[in-house]
């Protein structure tokens, strides 16, 4: 195995979303599963070709609902029931239909905050620097390219076979990206 | 769109108006619109627009400044008209926020091709309508820097605030609105600060969009659990969004006041919100596509649809307006009826008909197809319809205050000069915030203007 320890993986460039889907599908027939495809807007289609499977981010969300509306709404009745009753007019202190504007707004809160930083955690976002971005031409990956990179990791990964697999598959530019 | 007028009414309108302008590729939408922000130069109406703005967020920093020496005595307020301009200026500015949340999450759902061109700077005009409509609830608390007193926070004096209570609904409801309204924006903003730190030149923008960007690098994988989260957040903001404004009439509907009890308040007012906020979106893209020449991406398409929106939602109020008078007749309730006279008679009787004019009659005009297609008439008519929306407020607040249950307790409301000044302070603060949006960041979503250009292109084959 030809294994260098400063290459993170080969990147080949393609200029449409269909040709890097056709080679997503070639490079995952081949046997690869170390491979990330690197895409200016999300591609429909992508993510099947890719196998991935089901996020996390709708449970993550869900979790994050549901604690903020229970959590919400019980507080509530802490605060109004228990640890500062009111009596008004004999009024109950358990009066939840009034505690329902407030438990809504905190499921929404914890939901989206869940969602989003969710989302990040999972990401792995923030990531100031990662190789990819010493690839020169990666730059056009947030305007018009499209670019598939084949991950040293991979165990199959064999750095001519690989380059040779993306040039088979007409890729623009193959570069390897160094890892630092 | 000079090109040869299409004929009224054909069915090839649709198509002859695209939601996107022909012979676009994923570089020339990215080219123009990332320009406005990194290459184009700053041109003189850019700085005298911002400039006025600029001078009248001092205004506002003054007016904001004496009140909290004075007091709210500066302002025209008495009893019984405790709630002035400040809450007839909040209830309109968050209003206006909604359009944006409307445009981004409701539009997104019901997969609406044309809202990708006007949902980023509609977001953005959400968030700095609730800026400045978070202003005047604060302020008009009198004493601002007890305004955490609202938030449920283990106090010494072992205080808790009062759940029960439409003011608290408020708080939690406008400041989850504000949060996730900024969430959903951020999130749509990343990939697009990521293509600016990308293509800028100058080292500090590069270091600063690189930084807001968090090292996205567009992998398929993030994408994957991005569009999951986008698509969640625009499902929780499309309720959150039908709550707020709920809320916010709960805050006059709770209440026994006549003209304010009534049940027909919550859905009359969310329409109220997304009419002023349609309104208020018309009222910045007609300048937008003009000055920034975006007219291959806010289309006529577009305008048309928002003046279309503008018309059903204006007859939704125009329905509200009509079952408060129905109700108050029919319920036989002489402090109701005596109320609704007092819109038509009472010493505000012409601020009503104003509203009438600005709210029902003008924007019947909006039927018309040319109407609709005239750019000069329908920045006029934006105009026109935010204004009745906040006369709305205005009588809504005004006359039932003084007009309460017996007599004694009638009064008159007038206001004061820092009224005015803190009213048009926002504004400006408003135009500001617009000014340095366009400048600072993409103005129209480039990486749902890639996906536009990626589904219109597999059409075409």
């Amino acid at each position: 195995m030809l294994h260098r320890s400063h290459l993170y993986g080969v990147m080949g460039e393609f200029a449409s979303p269909e040709e890097l889907i056709h080679a997503v599908k070639r490079v995952r027939e081949a046997g690869y599963r170390r491979v990330d495809a690197y895409a200016p807007f999300p591609v429909e289609g992508l993510s099947e070709a890719l196998g991935l499977r089901h996020s996390l981010v709708p449970t993550l969300t869900l979790t994050g609902g549901l604690l903020g509306g229970v959590g919400g709404f019980l507080f509530q009745f802490w605060v109004a029931a228990v640890t500062y009753p009111m009596n008004i007019g004999g009024r109950p202190l358990n009066s939840w239909p009034a505690f329902i504007p407030v438990t809504f707004e905190l499921a929404v809160l914890g939901a989206a905050l869940f969602s989003v930083f969710g989302m990040l955690a999972l990401n792995k976002l923030p990531q100031p620097h990662h190789p990819v971005f010493n690839v020169d031409r990666f730059s056009h990956a947030t305007t018009d390219r499209f670019f598939l990179c084949i991950e040293a990791r991979d165990p199959k990964f064999h750095l001519e076979e690989v380059a040779r697999l993306l040039q088979s598959l007409h890729a623009h530019h193959v570069n390897e990206v160094e890892d630092d | 769109m000079s090109a040869g007028q299409p004929p009224l009414d054909s069915p090839d309108i649709r198509r002859l108006t695209p939601v996107l302008g022909p012979g676009h590729t994923f570089a020339s939408v990215t080219d123009k619109i990332s320009a406005i922000v990194l290459t184009r130069p700053i041109s003189v109406g850019w700085f005298v627009g911002f400039g006025i703005a600029f001078s009248i967020v001092g205004m506002l920093t003054i007016a904001l400044g004496w009140l909290i020496v004075k007091g709210v005595g500066i302002w025209g307020i008495n009893i019984p008209i405790g709630w002035g301009f400040a809450i007839v200026n909040f209830v309109w500015w968050i209003g206006i926020g909604h359009a944006g949340t409307l445009i981004s999450a409701i539009l997104f759902l019901l997969n609406q091709k044309w809202r990708t061109s006007i949902n980023r700077f509609a977001e953005a005009m959400t968030l700095f309508a609730v800026a400045c409509a978070g202003i005047f609830p604060l302020i008009h608390t009198g004493r601002p820097w007890m305004a955490y007193f609202m938030f449920p926070y283990p106090s010494t004096m072992g205080i808790w605030p009062q759940f029960r209570s439409p003011l608290i609904w408020d708080v939690f409801a406008v400041s989850t609105y504000g949060t996730v309204s900024l969430l959903f924006w951020y999130v749509g903003l990343v990939p697009d600060l990521a293509t600016l730190r990308d293509r800028a030149v100058q080292k500090p923008a590069k270091i600063i969009y690189g930084m807001l960007s968090m090292g996205w690098r567009g992998s398929a994988r993030h994408w994957h659990r991005y569009q999951s989260t986008y698509l969640l957040l625009a499902g929780l903001a499309t309720p959150l969004v039908l709550s707020v404004h709920t809320v916010v009439s709960f805050d006059f509907a709770i209440a026994i006041v006549p003209g304010w009890h009534t049940t027909i308040f919550p859905p009359y007012f969310v329409a109220g919100a997304i009419y002023s906020g349609f309104a208020m979106v018309l009222t910045i893209a007609i300048p937008l596509r003009k000055v920034y020449g975006l007219e291959d991406f806010i289309t006529m398409r577009h305008l048309d649809n928002m003046a279309k929106v503008m018309l059903a939602t204006g007859l939704i109020v125009a329905y509200g307006y009509f079952f408060e008078f129905f109700m108050a007749r029919y319920s036989g309730n002489k402090f109701d009826m005596f109320l609704v006279d007092q819109r038509l008679h009472g010493p505000y009787a012409p601020f009503y008909y104003a509203l009438i004019l600005c709210n029902i009659l003008t924007p019947q005009l909006l039927w018309f197809y040319k109407i609709r297609h005239n750019v000069t008439v329908l920045f006029i008519m934006s105009i026109v319809v935010n204004i009745g929306m906040w006369l709305e407020r205005f009588v809504i607040v005004v006359i039932s205050l003084t007009r309460d249950f017996v007599p004694s307790a009638w009064g008159r409301y007038s206001p004061t000069g820092w009224d005015w000044a803190t009213f048009i302070g926002t504004i400006g603060l408003f135009v500001m915030l617009i000014f340095l949006f366009v400048r600072v960041l993409p103005a129209i979503s480039i990486a749902e203007m890639r996906e536009l250009v990626a589904e219109t292109s597999e059409k075409d084959k």
